[in-house]
């Protein structure tokens, strides 16, 4: 972190009348979000008695209440002061994040990756070039959402920001590597989506009688290794 | 002992109260849409409020039940009948052993929860046994049930055998928290301020789209338009999360809410109203009205002491029942037959 100036604390805001949205920013950052995982890890570790759940995402976390148990004419406004006090003092600053770089192979083209040579020729390069910038760079997995163990990962290359489709498809399949403008990520299950599909892993992203369900974390680091055909079908984890 | 699905209905899901510690994940609560209709019907069975129950949408299965059992239907007013004999909802009916249960369509509401005693004993995926559509896991093989499958029944607790149907006469009233009416009114907290049309949502009234499903409430109505139209971050959303997509037409989501979203968030119907949402069919009306937070709060718990009270009452009323005293009206319910 530049100088040692103190992260500000985050704003407070409600979610409805179960949950605070505590806000660390409004871009895409990778800074702002190691400080959204570390204050989730940091009230994870409290475990005050009202913490239903946490929902971190890019640049804000969503702390969700059990009102029952706060016997006040305004559960959120105690539960706002709680966070106030604390936040005020640590500020979530660093993060302990793993540095092990996790590997995820990936087909890249073809069937699996039917938006590959769309995705090259916008960005005015060849397949092959694509693919490399894709693989080269270290990815951040800067939250899991939209399905179950999806991840967003932050660090795309510039040059390979694409725009969604402007209709989704009506079918992905499981292990689609995706872009959607700046962020890609892989789709855990079949379904439909909109992202730029230039890609397949074998490797199945979510299962949920697995411990852990999820196969990425957040905060992970993440790099794609680019295979052939012959090992996604020996690696193939969505046909068993 | 099980319960035998003959024919499946239109969609027929085992739920719970949902998963409640695994949003990190990017899996929702998920759980039963109109949970004070399925917590109703588990407590006229005697169960834990938490008791996997059938969610039964729009129209309703056919099901044979193994073993004798006490059910309840709440929710949706659903044509039901008993090896032919009709049963009215938000009572507590006992059937012997090998009865057919027959459900039709919804009359009124959108959405029937059939609890049974003990109930359905599928194992737990994440902490809960609702089925996650999207996800494809929990409930019975993680999709809707379909002719043919059997589905396992935790024991009975029943004190005594059952020879006959048995209606009990008395039912729990479920006004203030449910209204079938046309048109109804939905209390609202207001959203993200600098991008909140909110005296649009207010102002006008909203028909029901028949996109309509779990995830999400679809509405339709003059389209409202942001004051700040820009791409927004995902941002995590709950149930009850209002959200504005670029063609205007506000989605209300619901249970199988997803944990983060980019649309600009307008409001948030409190927490006391999702049941209602629930229950709401294509083309019904909802109207908005702003509340604070405070407001918010009181209707939760009010809602939270009339549940506490149905159980309190319910459960005496089975006592005085197995005792053979007569059971009597209440202040809070249960409801006696006039």
């Amino acid at each position: 972190m530049p100088g040692d100036t103190v992260p500000a604390a985050p704003a407070i805001e409600r979610l409805g009348d179960g949950a605070l949205l505590l806000r660390f920013g409004d871009h895409i950052d990778a800074t702002v979000n190691r400080r959204v995982h570390a204050c989730a890890q940091a009230l994870r570790a409290c475990a005050p008695p009202w913490l239903l759940d946490l929902t971190p995402a890019y640049a804000s976390l969503a702390v969700h209440v059990d009102v029952a148990c706060i016997d006040r004419d305004d559960p959120l406004s105690v539960v706002q002061r709680w966070l106030e006090d604390r936040l005020a003092m640590a500020a979530c600053a660093g993060a302990a994040t793993s540095t092990a770089v996790f590997e995820i192979p990936v087909l890249y083209g073809g069937d699996g990756g039917p938006d590959l040579a769309s995705v090259a020729a916008r960005a005015g390069i060849e397949t092959d070039a694509a693919i490399a910038l894709h693989s080269a760079a270290a990815y951040t997995v800067a939250m899991l959402g939209f399905a179950p163990g999806f991840p967003y990962l932050l660090g795309l290359d510039p040059r390979l920001h694409t725009a969604r489709h402007a209709t989704p498809r009506a079918r992905i399949a499981a292990g689609s590597v995706g872009i959607g403008g700046a962020q890609t990520g892989i789709y855990p299950a079949a379904g439909p989506g909109g992202w730029q599909i230039i890609g397949r892993t074998p490797l199945r992203l979510f299962d949920a009688t697995r411990q852990p369900p999820a196969l990425l974390a957040p905060g992970q680091c993440v790099r794609f290794v680019a295979i052939d055909a012959d090992t996604f079908t020996a690696r193939d984890e969505h046909t068993r | 002992m099980s319960l035998a699905i003959l024919a499946p209905g239109m969609l027929t899901t085992v739920q719970d109260a949902g998963r409640h510690d695994v949003r990190a994940l990017g899996v929702g609560v998920g759980g039963a849409v109109d949970a004070y209709s399925y917590t109703v019907a588990n407590r006229l069975v005697g169960n834990p409020a938490t008791a996997a129950a059938l969610e039964i949408t729009w129209t309703g299965p056919t099901l044979r039940l193994r073993r004798a059992a006490r059910i309840a239907l709440c929710g949706a007013d659903i044509d039901a009948r008993a090896n032919g004999i009709a049963l009215p909802g938000w009572r507590s009916i006992d059937l012997p052993a090998d009865c057919t249960l027959t459900l039709g369509p919804c009359r009124r509401g959108a959405r029937a929860y059939l609890a049974i005693d003990g109930g359905i004993d599928v194992p737990p995926v994440l902490g809960s046994r609702s089925t996650d559509l999207r996800g494809g896991f929990g409930g019975y093989e993680g999709r809707p049930l379909r002719a043919g499958d059997t589905l396992a029944l935790a024991p009975t607790r029943l004190p005594k055998p059952v020879r006959r149907i048995a209606i009990a006469p008395w039912w729990i009233d479920h006004e203030p928290d449910l209204f079938f009416t046309d048109s109804i009114a939905v209390r609202v907290l207001s959203g993200h301020a600098a991008t909140a049309p909110i005296d649009a949502l207010l102002s006008a009234e909203f028909a029901v789209s028949a996109a309509s499903n779990r995830q999400g409430l679809r509405l339709h109505g003059p389209p409202l338009r942001l004051a700040d139209p820009r791409q927004h971050l995902s941002e995590p959303v709950v149930p009850g999360t209002i959200q504005l997509p670029p063609d205007g037409q506000p989605i209300v989501l619901l249970a199988d809410a997803q944990t983060v979203g980019g649309y600009a968030r307008i409001g948030h119907a409190i927490a006391a109203d999702l049941p209602r949402l629930a229950q709401r069919r294509t083309g019904q009306r909802v109207r908005f009205i702003l509340v604070d937070a405070a407001h918010a709060a009181r209707a939760d718990a009010a809602q939270r002491a009339r549940l506490g009270k149905a159980a309190l009452a319910i459960g005496a009323a089975h006592l005085a029942a197995e005792r053979g005293l007569p059971s009597f009206p209440q202040a809070s319910g249960p409801h006696h037959r006039q």
